[in-house]
């Protein structure tokens, strides 16, 4: 173990640690070189394409062409109205689940996690079969009389929506129930032993400690569905394009490779940036497994 | 107590809950009538019972190539992430080189990237290395994927593991090796499962990635991709509960010797 003639127990600690870090990093390097060469550098040159000849063009046909711009919009319009829409379900459902027995909870975190781990294709394909004109939701309300005419419910964004949001409601459900579990709920007990209703306790004390998840959810829901392409793609038919579905098709159909590269860094930046403004409202709220 | 003052709120706030769990079973629950369904196209509800979609599946060698493609994707997609991903969440997590916290935060980069991105990305490229259509180069790019998710299950499992007693074991002459084989990773095994039924099931039901590398040789997600294009008939309805019963099965599975911590990835 240790050297023969024993130098000062310092230095001898010093050669220790210095073997022990270059062991630890040769852990690491496969995996780094593999992320370097197959992400890393692939997405820094895509990247780079979209200034190729020094050139701002791209990105100017990006900001000035009225349809570019209408997509982009739209795709921040369709993730804002996914995220609102997945914050108003999971609040209540996550109260639900932080505030269960053990039965109601093993049932309900099976209800969330087993759709989260189906493939969304296959989701998508049963909103399919269930929001079409003749569709089993349409067929059902005009069995049951409420109904007249079939509601457009697929190929348009209400379609969207759906499915998308089904998809990501369990990534702002998991974060928000993390955060209620954290909350000493002898705080609100506190609060309503001193007199205060439920429903001020809940909005004075609760909510606001639960306000790190609701955050980290809004985030990771927002940046996902900024990206979205399958869902999109398949239930707005063609009348809901989104950023990644112009970029696809940049690439595919048009091979206008430096454009789709410029859609691609415009993607990046607003990703990161909602990142960090995220991470600039919740500085330090990180959270803990449930 | 004033428990029951607000015991009509508690009522109504499990009547919303139950609502929006029935939103997210309802697809899974809508395709188990339509793949056993007699009628020829989709019909609902199903006019009688059949296997037939089930028989048409297993009859069709474009769906039995799919699949083992895509069995043989998760797969090595799954060794590449847990032998090249476990590695790098001890060196991430034990090192005190510096800047060792920003190269960790860096390993997160393929989460928040678009998929969409590194998929034209690694397109341009395979397709100079004419990788395009060649399954372990899907696995590859799954492998990408997945790594973060095995060094924050992995990360999260060995920060929760008291290192003393490796020092215990070295102190009495054992191998570095031999200690973490012994020692570190049999405490380590539910994060381990968490991360291996992670890279599995993510690689399995990829689609993205695979739509633009996988060429001609489709993988099962690109396949049923172009089938729903096409025409919607009830194979894909039996293809999908398939597929969900090998997701609840290995979800099962995990909960029973992993750890909770299939949630940690979200909530990370």
């Amino acid at each position: 173990m240790s050297s023969p003639r024993a130098e000062t127990p310092g230095a001898n600690r010093r050669l220790m640690a210095r073997r022990r870090e270059a062991g630890l990093l040769l852990l690491g390097l496969p995996a780094l070189l593999l992320l370097a060469l197959v992400f890393a550098w692939p997405v820094l040159r895509l990247l780079s394409l979209s200034v190729e000849g020094g050139t701002l063009a791209h990105f100017e046909k990006a900001a000035l062409d009225g349809l570019y711009v209408t997509v982009l919009l739209d795709s921040l319009r369709i993730a804002a109205l996914v995220t609102a829409i997945c914050l108003a379900l999971a609040y209540p459902v996550a109260f639900w689940l932080s505030r269960a027995g053990r039965l109601g909870l093993a049932l309900g975190m099976f209800a969330l996690l087993l759709p989260f781990w189906t493939s969304v294709l296959v989701r998508t394909y049963a909103w399919m079969v269930l929001l079409g004109r003749n569709g089993i939701v349409n067929r059902m309300l005009r069995d049951a009389g409420w109904i007249e005419a079939p509601l457009p419910l697929l190929h348009n964004t209400t379609g969207v929506l759906i499915g998308m949001v089904h998809v990501l409601l369990p990534y702002m459900v998991l974060p928000i129930y993390a955060a209620l579990l954290r909350v000493d709920p002898d705080l609100s007990r506190a609060a309503e032993g001193l007199g205060a209703p439920a429903w001020r306790s809940f909005l004075r004390v609760t909510f606001p400690l639960s306000l790190p998840g609701v955050s980290a959810g809004c985030a990771l829901v927002f940046v996902l569905s900024l990206g979205f392409f399958i869902t999109p793609a398949l239930l707005g038919g063609g009348h809901v394009i989104m950023i990644s579905m112009l970029i696809e098709q940049q690439v595919r159909e048009f091979l206008e490779w430096p454009f789709a590269a410029a859609l691609s860094t415009v993607l990046l930046l607003a990703t990161l940036a909602i990142y960090a403004l995220i991470g600039r409202l919740t500085r330090g709220a990180r959270l803990a497994t449930p | 107590m004033p428990r029951h003052r607000n015991r009509g709120g508690s009522i109504l706030l499990g009547i919303f809950a139950a609502l929006v769990f029935f939103f997210l079973l309802l697809p899974l629950l809508v395709v188990f009538p339509i793949s056993l369904s007699s009628a020829a196209y989709l019909q609902f509800p199903p006019p009688g019972f059949s296997w037939q979609w089930y028989q048409r599946y297993l009859d069709d060698p474009g769906w039995i190539e799919a699949t083992i493609r895509s069995l043989q994707v998760a797969a090595l997609c799954t060794v590449l992430a847990m032998g090249l991903g476990v590695p790098l969440a001890f060196f991430l997590n034990r090192s005190r080189l510096p800047g060792i916290r920003v190269l960790d935060r860096l390993t997160a980069a393929p989460i928040i990237v678009p998929t969409i991105i590194l998929s034209i990305a690694l397109y341009g490229v395979f397709a100079r290395l004419q990788l395009i259509g060649e399954w372990y180069g899907v696995a590859i790019a799954h492998t990408i994927l997945a790594l973060p998710f095995v060094v924050i299950l992995v990360g999260a499992g060995l920060r929760s593991f008291d290192a003393a007693q490796e020092q215990a074991a070295a102190g009495l002459g054992a191998a570095w090796p031999w200690i973490i084989w012994r020692v570190t990773l049999p405490q380590l095994r539910p994060s381990l499962v968490s991360a291996a039924f992670l890279s599995f099931v993510s690689s399995f039901d990829e689609l993205v990635l695979a739509m633009f590398l996988s060429g001609a040789s489709m993988t099962l997600p690109k396949k049923m991709f172009d089938n729903i294009l096409m025409e919607i008939d009830p194979t894909i309805a039996a293809v999908s509960v398939l597929q969900i019963l090998l997701v609840a099965v290995a979800l099962g599975l995990t909960s029973l010797f992993g750890r909770g911590a299939l949630t940690t990835t979200i909530t990370r």
